[in-house]
């Protein structure tokens, strides 16, 4: 660690820790439900359940994304962060924002849009929440000593997050343009912006692991954001196939979104020619094994998965079903929870001045919590399939469908058990790193 | 070989331009002239029925528009698959299941006891049936009534 005010990351990444085992809790009462012990029906019914489930995803990310650039942006900037107390501010208020908003989804307040459900107050408070930390990042990379590629587009990728929240926020009378206007933040979030934030820590933790030139690493950062809004800008048309718009985004959603892969496989290619070019000197094996996992399986999970049913032809069957959950949770755990969990394994030592690079209980958390995670991924695709067979194929009614497939959630809960347990011995990990101090500076940089 | 300017450029020209496209698609898909949702029919109890919908979190268990929790029934064609399945009665059916006050278990699966009154079911069936009318570009003859009945289910829906 270089800078003082980097050690505010360690407080971001430990409120992602916390609602990361939150959502996890969530998504175990959903999946219990599945095979019929939905016992806490009463007070956590599933729909609360699920938006508790996904919004807590969202914020835990956000904090992680939040957190780390705290720590990249001081790094790159050659400058300690404007203040560090607001930044403090930013955390609490963040963290009270999803905490209130998370108490309110079990008395049955909110918005009722999928992924957006936060209440209408609560999102004018998320806007200033996100004003305050892109003001204290964007000044501090004002005033920086140097402007790099990397803190630009991690900086471009936070800036149009927080500008395409915007739009979900607009009202409408027809569901259609509601839903419409609510991919844009959705698809375009995911899809396109949040893929520059990965892209910028991605490049980050490269240029700090591999020690290949910044030049080279940075060139191929500019091709792959690039890749990435090319086909992802467009690519938001396969949400619009069949929710009654006009036909032609058959074929632009068609086109680009099937495109949509190549950037996830270019970023994939980059990070291991990247390690492969480099000097595999540096002694943070945990934090590489992350980095160039969440290259890898982003492009599986977000990339082939999502290419598996973005074909209009196949997506005619798939769209409302449990393809779209199988999908979704690889796509997720690659590209985004892995990337954050990646940046707190390389900067928590730097932090805390605690070397535990080679633990047992590190490499373990990464293999048990990817190969239950990919278990989890296979039990819905199995569920969807079947589902989109008898369901759709067949006609079939909903619920009987549902009978027959509870089996692939007792899978899913058993791989889910796996995956958690790798989770668990993360967060141990997080806590014997202790908490971050000033003598952890200049430590192994 | 590529220059990092390039790069820069390939970057930016190519987001503009298909951020520009985007802009244009959708300002096309969204005029009157290629209006598919029935835009005139949207009545003051579709709104309603839109907005009991939102605050009550439906979307967290059921889909509609092929986009929900998949916990529970597509909702875009049931009031004519309920029609079919009840001789009819389907709008009777749904509201009757909005206004439970009881415990409500279909097939084994929980749902919400909304309580809500005649009028608010009315609104909520109003806006299934704006829903119901839309044209989907072939999403609709997938979830519709229409759809393939293979023997199987036929025997499974007779039992």
């Amino acid at each position: 660690m270089k800078y003082k005010s980097q050690k505010v990351a360690y407080w971001f990444f430990a409120l992602s820790m916390l609602l990361l085992v939150l959502q996890i809790t969530y998504g175990f009462i959903m999946g219990f439900a599945r095979i019929g012990f939905d016992n806490l029906h009463d007070f956590i019914p599933f729909n609360t359940a699920r938006a508790v489930h996904t919004n807590l995803l969202v914020v835990w990310l956000l904090s992680g994304f939040m957190g780390a650039a705290y720590y990249i942006i001081p790094e790159e900037a050659q400058r300690e962060l404007v203040s560090v107390k607001l930044a403090y501010v930013q955390l609490i208020s963040l963290a009270l924002v999803g905490v209130v908003a998370v108490v309110g989804f079990h008395f049955n307040i909110w918005e009722g849009r999928k992924f957006l459900e936060i209440p209408r107050p609560l999102d004018y408070l998320v806007v200033v929440n996100v004003l305050l930390f892109l003001g204290l990042i964007l000044t501090t990379l004002f005033k920086a000593k140097r402007k790099t590629t990397t803190s630009l587009v991690l900086s471009m990728g936070l800036l149009f997050a927080a500008l395409l929240y915007l739009p979900g926020m607009l009202p409408f009378d027809s569901q259609v343009t509601d839903s419409f206007f609510r991919w844009w933040v959705v698809h375009l979030w995911v899809e396109g912006v949040w893929e520059l934030i990965m892209g910028g820590i991605l490049s980050f933790l490269l240029i700090k692991l591999t020690g290949v030139d910044r030049e080279v690493i940075e060139k191929w950062l500019y091709v792959i954001v690039g890749l990435t809004f090319l086909s992802g800008v467009l690519g938001t048309g396969h949400h619009y196939y069949y929710i009654g718009v006009n036909k032609i985004w058959l074929v632009v959603g068609g086109i680009f979104s099937a495109l949509e892969p190549l950037a996830f496989l270019a970023m994939a290619l980059f990070a291991v020619n990247m390690y492969r070019k480099g000097e595999k000197k540096h002694p943070n094996k945990l934090a590489l094994y992350w980095t160039l996992g969440s290259a890898i399986v982003s492009f599986v999970g977000a990339g082939l998965l999502g290419f598996a049913h973005t074909l209009p032809q196949t997506n005619l069957y798939t769209h409302g079903t449990l393809v779209t959950a199988m999908h979704g949770h690889l796509a997720f755990w690659g590209a985004y929870a892995m990337i954050v969990l990646a940046i707190i394994s390389y900067s928590l030592p730097n932090m805390t001045g605690r070397k535990l690079y080679e633990s047992t209980r590190g490499r373990a958390a990464f293999w048990l919590s990817n190969i239950g995670m990919i278990g989890m991924t296979v039990a819905f695709g199995v569920a969807g399939v079947a589902q989109v067979y008898l369901e759709r194929k067949f006609g079939m009614d909903f619920m009987e469908v549902q009978k027959e497939i509870s089996i692939h959630f007792v899978v899913l809960l058993l791989c889910a058990t796996m995956f958690t347990t790798g989770i668990v011995l993360y967060i141990i990990d997080f806590y014997k790193h202790g908490a971050p101090t000033d003598e952890a500076l200049e430590i192994n940089e | 070989m590529l220059s990092k300017k390039q790069a820069r450029a390939f970057f930016l020209g190519g987001t503009l331009v298909t951020f520009l496209i985007f802009i244009g698609l959708t300002v096309f898909s969204l005029s009157k002239e290629v209006d598919q949702t029935n835009h005139e029919n949207i009545t003051a109890e579709v709104v309603r029925g839109k907005e009991i919908w939102e605050s009550n979190n439906c979307m967290g268990c059921h889909t509609i528009l092929g986009e929900g929790a998949y916990y529970a029934p597509e909702l875009t064609k049931v009031v004519d698959r309920l029609n079919l399945k009840y001789n009819g009665n389907g709008e009777e059916v749904i509201k009757s299941i909005l206004m439970s006050e009881g415990p409500w278990q279909p097939n084994g699966r929980k749902m919400v006891a909304y309580g809500f009154s005649e009028a608010e079911a009315s609104d909520v069936v109003a806006f299934f049936k704006w829903i119901g009318e839309i044209d989907l570009n072939g999403f609709g003859k997938v979830v519709g009534v229409d759809r393939k009945i293979s023997p199987l289910a036929k025997e499974k829906i007779n039992k």
